[in-house]
C-alpha cells in the first residue's frame, strides 16, 4: 500500500443561506481513487478550480471527506487520534509564501514546526540546521522573512516542513505566486529532497514544465482524475490537454503540431534535445 | 507617513541589549517608563536623557530608526503640548488674546513633549531589539502565573507575535491599496475630515477582506505545521538568565534608586 491512498473519495461543499438552508453544492472532488507510491516525484495537474487544493487538503486532514476514506501512511484521516502524526507524515506547503510564515526570524520560522511536535531544543537546532542547508538558505537563517524574495521564502516553508522529518511533502501550487527564476530554484530543490533524503514529493501544479521530470502525473478535471500515467504519456496527449485547458509545454506543442503538418514524430517530445534528435533522424 | 510605523518592527544587528533576555527588556522599559512620570525636576530629565542615550549606543539602532516612530504620534504630542501649554494656571508670561501661557504651562508643556517622546523611543527601542517572538516569549513567561486563573496567556501571545509579524505587510498592502486607488482619482490629501475619511473606505474594504483570507490562510498553515497551542510544544529558544541578565537587572534597580533620590531631594523644585 502506498504512501497516500484514497477510496471512493468525495468532497462537497456545501453552500448555506442566511438562514442556513442548502442553496448548493459544489462536488470539488469527485470519487478519487489514488495510491501514491512512497519515494516518487508526483504531480498532480488541473485547470482553477478542478478540486486540486481540496483534494490536497484531505492528505494533511485539513477537511474530512463527505464520502470514502483516506489513508496516510495507513493511518485513517478521519481518526482524530492520529491527525498530529498524519501532518508530521505529510507536511503541506501552501501557494502564497506570505500567508503560511508565522515568525519573524528565518531560523524561527523553520523551528516552529518542530517546536509544536515536541522535539528537544538541542534536536531543533540541529534540525533547522540541517533543513535550512538542504534548501540552500542556511546564511539566511537571521534575516526576516519579509526583506526574501518569493522564491526564498517558499524554500524557507519548505525547509518548515523538512525540520519535521515527514515522509511525504505536500505543496498545493507552491510556484504559483514566483517569477520563473524563483519557480526554479524551488522545483529543483523538491528534486533534490526527493532524490537525496527519498521524500514523496506531491507537488500540485498548472506549470507544465514542472512535471516534466515528475516520475507520475495525474490530471484533474471537474473533481475527477481523467489522465495517470508518466509524463511522457500525459504529454502524448496534447489536443485533450488542451481541451482541459491545459497548456502543453512548447516544445511538446512544436512537436504535436509538426505531427499534425504530416512529418511522421514520436508522441510525447518532452525536451528540445529530443525534438532534434527526431528531426534529424527524419531528415536523415 | 504611513510607513513611519516603526513599532513592533525588528532591526537585525548584533549588540548587547540585542543579546539581554526579552525579559529583562521588558522590565528595564516598564522601569524607564515608570522614572518618566516620576517627577519633574530638569536634573531627572537630565539622568533619564543619559540613561536613554546610553542604551540606545549600547544597541547599535540608529538613532534614525528610532526617531522615526515619533513622525507617526506627532500629531498626539503637538497637542498635549498645546492642551499643557494654554491650560496649566500659574504666572503669566504671555497673554494672546484669550489665551494666556504660563511659566508653568511651558514647563508641563516641555516636560509632556520630553516624556512622549521617550515614551515612543523606548518601547520602539525594546521591539527594535527583541524579536516578536522573543517578546511574546517574555510575556508568555512573566504573565504565567495567569494561567492558573484560566486566562490563555499562550493564546494571546500567540496572538500579539502573529499581530507584529503582519504589520509590515498590512502596512505595505495599505500603502499598495492607496496608491491604486489614487492612480483611479481617489483623493486622499485634500477636503475636510469628513471627506478624507470618506476617501479612506475604498482602502479599508479591501484591505479587512485581504487580511482576512491572510487569516484563514495563515490558522490552516498552523495546523498543518501540527500547532495545537501550547500543550507539549517545545522551545527552540527557552529563557534562561545569564550573567549580562543578571548584571543589566542591578542596573535597572540602580537606575531607579537614582532617580527616586534624587526626586526626594528635589522635592518638587524643578530646578
Ligand atoms: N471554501 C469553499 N467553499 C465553497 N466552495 C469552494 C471552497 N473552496 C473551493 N470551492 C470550490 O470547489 C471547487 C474546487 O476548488 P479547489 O479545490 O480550490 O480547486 P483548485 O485548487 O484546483 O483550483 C471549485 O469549484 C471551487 O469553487
Ligand atoms: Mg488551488
Amino acid at each position: 500500500m502506498g504512501i497516500v491512498r484514497t477510496e471512493n473519495l468525495t468532497f462537497e461543499y456545501i453552500r448555506r443561506d442566511e438562514e442556513g438552508n442548502v442553496e448548493g453544492i459544489t462536488t470539488a472532488v469527485d470519487n478519487v481513487n489514488l495510491d501514491l507510491q512512497a519515494g516518487q516525484f508526483i504531480a498532480i495537474l488541473g485547470h482553477n478550480g478542478s478540486g486540486k487544493s481540496t483534494l490536497a487538503k484531505h492528505f494533511n486532514a485539513l477537511v474530512s471527506p463527505t464520502e470514502g476514506t483516506v489513508w496516510v501512511d495507513g493511518m485513517d484521516t478521519r481518526d482524530d487520534a492520529k491527525t498530529l502524526d498524519i501532518r508530521q507524515t505529510a507536511g503541506m506547503v501552501f501557494q502564497n509564501p506570505d500567508n503560511q510564515i508565522i515568525c519573524t526570524l528565518v531560523e524561527e520560522e523553520v523551528g516552529f514546526g518542530p517546536e509544536n511536535i515536541g522535539v528537544p531544543t538541542d534536536e531543533i537546532w540541529l534540525r533547522v540546521e540541517e533543513s535550512l542547508k538542504a534548501v540552500g538558505m542556511y546564511q539566511f537563517r537571521k534575516a526576516s522573512p519579509n526583506k526574501l524574495s518569493g522564491g526564498q521564502k517558499q524554500r524557507v516553508a519548505i525547509a518548515g516542513i523538512v525540520a519535521m522529518k515527514p515522509k511525504c511533502i505536500i505543496l498545493d501550487e507552491p510556484t504559483a505566486m514566483l517569477d520563473p527564476s524563483g519557480r526554479k530554484e524551488v522545483i529543483s530543490v523538491l528534486h533534490e529532497l526527493n532524490k537525496r533524503e527519498n521524500v514523496t514529493i506531491i507537488l500540485i501544479t498548472h506549470y507544465m514544465e514542472e512535471v516534466i521530470d515528475a516520475d507520475r502525473v495525474f490530471v484533474m478535471d471537474d473533481g475527477k482524475i481523467v489522465l495517470s500515467g508518466t509524463p511522457r504519456e500525459i504529454f502524448s496527449q496534447a489536443e485533450y490537454l488542451k481541451r482541459l485547458r491545459l497548456d502543453v509545454p512548447q516544445v511538446t506543442e512544436l512537436a504535436y503540431e509538426l505531427k499534425q503538418a504530416g512529418i511522421p514524430l514520436p508522441d510525447g517530445i518532452l525536451t528540445k534535445e529530443e525534438l532534434t534528435a527526431a528531426l534529424t533522424a527524419f531528415k536523415g | 507617513m504611513i510607513r513611519d510605523i516603526t513599532i513592533g518592527q525588528y532591526y537585525q544587528t548584533k549588540s548587547v541589549i540585542h543579546e539581554l533576555d526579552p525579559r529583562v527588556k521588558l522590565m528595564g522599559t516598564m522601569v524607564f517608563i515608570i522614572s518618566l512620570f516620576f517627577g519633574k525636576s530638569i536634573w531627572m530629565y537630565l539622568a533619564v536623557t543619559v540613561f536613554l542615550a546610553a542604551v540606545i549606543k549600547l544597541s547599535r539602532v540608529p538613532l534614525k530608526f528610532i526617531v522615526k516612530g515619533l513622525k507617526a504620534v506627532l500629531i498626539l504630542i503637538i497637542f498635549s503640548a498645546a492642551f499643557n501649554l494654554f491650560l496649566t494656571d500659574g504666572e503669566v508670561v504671555v497673554r494672546l488674546w484669550k489665551l494666556k501661557i504660563t511659566k508653568e504651562g511651558i514647563y508641563q508643556a516641555v516636560f509632556m513633549v520630553i516624556r512622549l517622546m521617550y515614551l515612543i523611543m523606548g518601547s520602539s527601542l525594546m521591539t527594535l531589539t527583541t524579536t516578536p517572538n522573543n517578546l511574546t516569549d517574555a510575556l508568555e513567561k512573566s504573565l504565567g502565573f495567569l494561567k492558573v486563573i484560566k486566562v490563555p496567556v499562550h493564546e494571546i501571545a500567540m496572538i500579539m507575535s502573529i499581530a507584529l509579524r503582519f504589520i509590515p505587510i498590512l502596512i505595505e498592502e495599505t500603502d499598495k491599496i492607496m496608491k491604486a486607488q489614487m492612480a483611479r482619482g481617489a483623493d486622499f490629501e485634500n477636503g475636510n475630515l469628513i471627506k478624507r475619511a470618506k476617501a479612506m473606505v475604498p482602502v479599508l474594504v479591501p484591505l479587512f477582506i485581504s487580511a482576512f483570507r491572510r487569516a484563514n490562510e495563515l490558522a490552516m498553515a498552523m495546523e498543518a505545521r501540527c500547532y495545537h497551542g501550547s500543550e507539549g510544544r517545545t522551545k527552540m529558544k527557552p529563557l534562561k538568565y545569564n550573567r549580562r541578565d543578571r548584571i543589566a537587572y542591578a542596573v535597572l534597580a540602580v537606575y531607579l534608586c537614582g532617580i527616586a533620590a534624587l526626586n526626594i531631594y528635589m522635592g518638587g523644585r524643578i530646578i
